[in-house]
């Protein structure tokens, strides 16, 4: 066991991670496992890699899968069209297959000099077999293995097989005292005010129901540097005047038409029954 | 007792196998989390959960267990031998602290009373202190790192909010046998796609066979898949009798969830049970009907068809020429639906009544038997082994 000499990841200066992520995050590293991290869109699953990473010091490889991902591409590909091109042209190359041979991530989290964090974004992306094909190139890896973090989407239904060598966790939607954390890591030095006004609104927003988007924590961020940006006063987020009426830029928080419909036809509503 | 707990796990129906069990072993060996409540329940989540569908059946079961447990860290311990003992307390002690120890005695002293300290406070503790190590009784509460106290007990505040972790039941709305809610609709609607992405006829796949050729050194090899393109064609009948009402939310998210999956999908109405005929909208029902006859016609053996009704009903309306409560039927609605499974063999029955009531209307029985038992329940995990048994893997 390699406890001692590993070191522990405690979240970042630039990541609030909770008790419960930070368990299973060292469990992953100590013991060696693939570590599935699922959640709502926006609760931070990529960078938790990022974070992981830069918390250890250890050099992060993201491998980004496409619905036409192939396991063994994590390895190397053969490029032949390549190949036949330059066979036609009588290029010297030809002869040599290493010329051809394009290396994959997982061939390059293998060729390593360090240990590195092996990001597999969105794995559910992939053809419905990926993941067993995967598992079977990871366990080869038997020496040498990256911290690897997995993030899905739940997309598609993961294979039992696949499930069992994992890790899992699923990245709650922060409550607020964990959100206003966070809000303070990205802007340090907030209006305590400004904060929890927008904090409420943001909360209330969420609960709106029949969202098709709920705004999650990537969209309070960049809403929060809107208003700093644009100097929003604290008051025009008071939440006697939320109910009848729109927050400002609340653009950065509803991504959805139909969902900024559905906001303003639900504020309008109110504004009628307060008069 | 980590076994027992385990054990609890696998009879609530939590897909846990030895391969997780052990995971759990080797990460409290290697020492992990260090042993307060709050992480030992983290760290076993993290483990032995894989699906968040699941987290709120294991809260439960975690609560239940260990619900007034307060002796489970000394449980704990006690199944862990001294050496792991040992490299905890390695782990927490500087260098320093280490030599300032010596003077007491040395490491190794100091680790055997240790570990009979705790074989004594655990009988103690039956006797009614509710924390192991309390005040600072023992040679290592002076350094700060005494795994009874500091690690076991840290304080009653965070012990009490540990408890709440998982009976709070944060998860509850992402179990599986919940009825189908907006979130877990878009986790079924995944489950149909999976079905539909299927296809089994053959095509040219352009570019593998470019790439063979290549690889060929330009000697044509041609090279086929199956087509992606969606196969799949559904019939869905959907009963709008009057005790539908209550489920219709249900239905209509479902029906929207198949709408958006499925090129080939047809459907109808009907009520109650399967007569002559059937209808295609639900206002005109009374003129605009369709003969049963002619959907067998016109749909071939390779639909799928996927029943949604509660069926509960009168006995006769199904077993009973005449039994209709719309019209005299001539012939019994059985005689019908086997008709239509012999057409259709491969179809399922969801049920939006919850499973638990089934054995108290007799009729849901005899629709069962006439289903061939493909009855099932209208939620995700129904819903997913409806899927399945369309597939032809029967569970």
């Amino acid at each position: 066991m390699t406890a001692t000499t590993q070191s522990r990841f405690q979240g970042t200066d630039r990541y609030i991670a909770t008790a419960d992520l930070m368990a299973a995050v060292n469990a992953a590293i100590v013991l060696e496992r693939p570590l599935l991290v699922k959640g709502e869109p926006g609760t931070g699953k990529t960078q938790l890699a990022e974070e992981i990473a830069s918390a250890l010091d250890k050099p992060l490889i993201q491998w980004h899968i496409k619905s036409t991902t192939r396991a063994s591409q994590g390895l190397y590909e053969y490029d032949a069209v390549a190949r036949l091109r330059d066979s036609q042209l009588g290029d010297d190359k030809v002869h040599d297959i290493s010329n051809y041979i394009v290396p994959g991530k997982l061939w390059e989290a293998f060729d390593s000099e360090v240990q590195p964090v092996l990001l597999i974004d969105e794995i559910d992306k992939a053809d419905i077999e990926f993941p067993n094909d995967l598992l079977l190139e990871l366990d080869r890896m038997e020496f040498h293995r990256p911290i690897i973090v997995i993030t899905s989407n739940n997309e598609k239904e993961l294979p039992d097989a696949f499930l069992r060598r994992c890790f899992f966790h699923y990245i709650q939607f922060p409550d607020k005292d964990t959100m206003e954390r966070i809000v303070e890591v990205h802007f340090p030095g907030l209006k305590k005010q400004l904060l929890k006004s927008a904090l409420e609104v943001f909360f209330d927003v969420r609960e709106v129901p029949g969202l098709k988007k709920k705004p999650s924590t990537s969209e309070v961020i960049d809403w929060i540097k809107l208003l700093v940006a644009e100097d929003i006063p604290p008051d025009a987020l008071k939440s006697d005047n939320l109910r009848s009426s729109i927050p400002p830029l609340y653009g950065a928080l509803l991504k959805n038409e139909q969902d900024v419909h559905l906001f303003e036809r639900l504020v309008f509503l109110n504004r009628r029954n307060a008069r | 007792m980590l076994v027992d707990f385990y054990q609890h796990l696998k009879s609530a129906r939590l897909p846990v196998s030895v391969t997780e069990y052990l995971a759990l072993m080797e990460a409290l060996h290697s020492g992990v989390a260090d042993y307060s409540v709050d992480n030992f329940y983290y760290l076993a989540r993290a483990i032995l959960v894989k699906d968040e569908r699941h987290l709120d059946r294991f809260d439960r079961v975690f609560g239940a267990y260990f619900k007034g447990q307060t002796e489970l860290f000394d449980k704990l311990l006690g199944e862990i031998p001294e050496e792991w003992l040992r490299r905890q307390a390695e782990l927490l002690l500087s260098d320093e602290e280490k030599k300032r120890m010596e003077s007491l005695g040395g490491f190794d002293e100091l680790m055997r009373t240790l570990a009979e300290r705790m074989r004594e406070q655990r009988e103690r503790h039956q006797g009614g202190s509710k924390w192991i190590g309390t005040a600072g009784r023992s040679p290592f509460g002076a350094y700060g790192y005494n795994p009874e106290g500091v690690r076991i007990g840290q304080d009653a505040g965070r012990q009490g909010r540990a408890v709440k972790v998982w009976d709070r039941r944060e998860f509850r709305d992402l179990d599986d046998n919940v009825q189908i809610g907006t979130r877990n609709l878009q986790v079924a609607l995944r489950k149909l796609r999976r079905f539909a992405r299927e296809g089994a006829r053959e095509e040219l796949d352009l570019d593998a066979t470019i790439e063979h050729t290549a690889r060929n050194a330009g000697w044509l090899d041609l090279r086929m898949v199956p087509e992606r393109h969606n196969a799949v064609k559904v019939l869905l009948f959907i009963d709008v009798g009057g005790s539908m009402y209550p489920f219709v939310q249900t239905c209509e998210r479902l029906f929207t969830a198949a709408r958006s999956e499925f090129k080939h999908l047809e459907h109808y109405y009907f009520h109650n049970f399967f007569y002559d005929f059937v209808w295609r909208d639900n206002r005109r029902r009374h003129d605009d009907t369709i003969p049963v006859f002619e959907l067998m016609h016109t749909y071939g053996s390779d639909y799928k068809v996927i029943v949604v009704g509660d069926a509960s009903m009168s006995p006769y309306e199904i077993s009973v020429a005449g039994g209709s409560v719309e019209y005299f039927n001539e012939e019994a609605g059985e005689v019908w639906a086997r008709r239509m499974l012999e057409t259709w063999p491969n179809a399922v029955w969801l049920n939006p009544v919850s499973r638990e009531a089934w054995d108290y209307t007799q009729s849901i029985a005899m629709v069962r038997e006439i289903m061939e038992g493909r009855m099932f329940e209208l939620t995700v995990s129904g819903l997913e082994s409806a899927i399945d048994s369309l597939k032809g893997r029967r569970q």
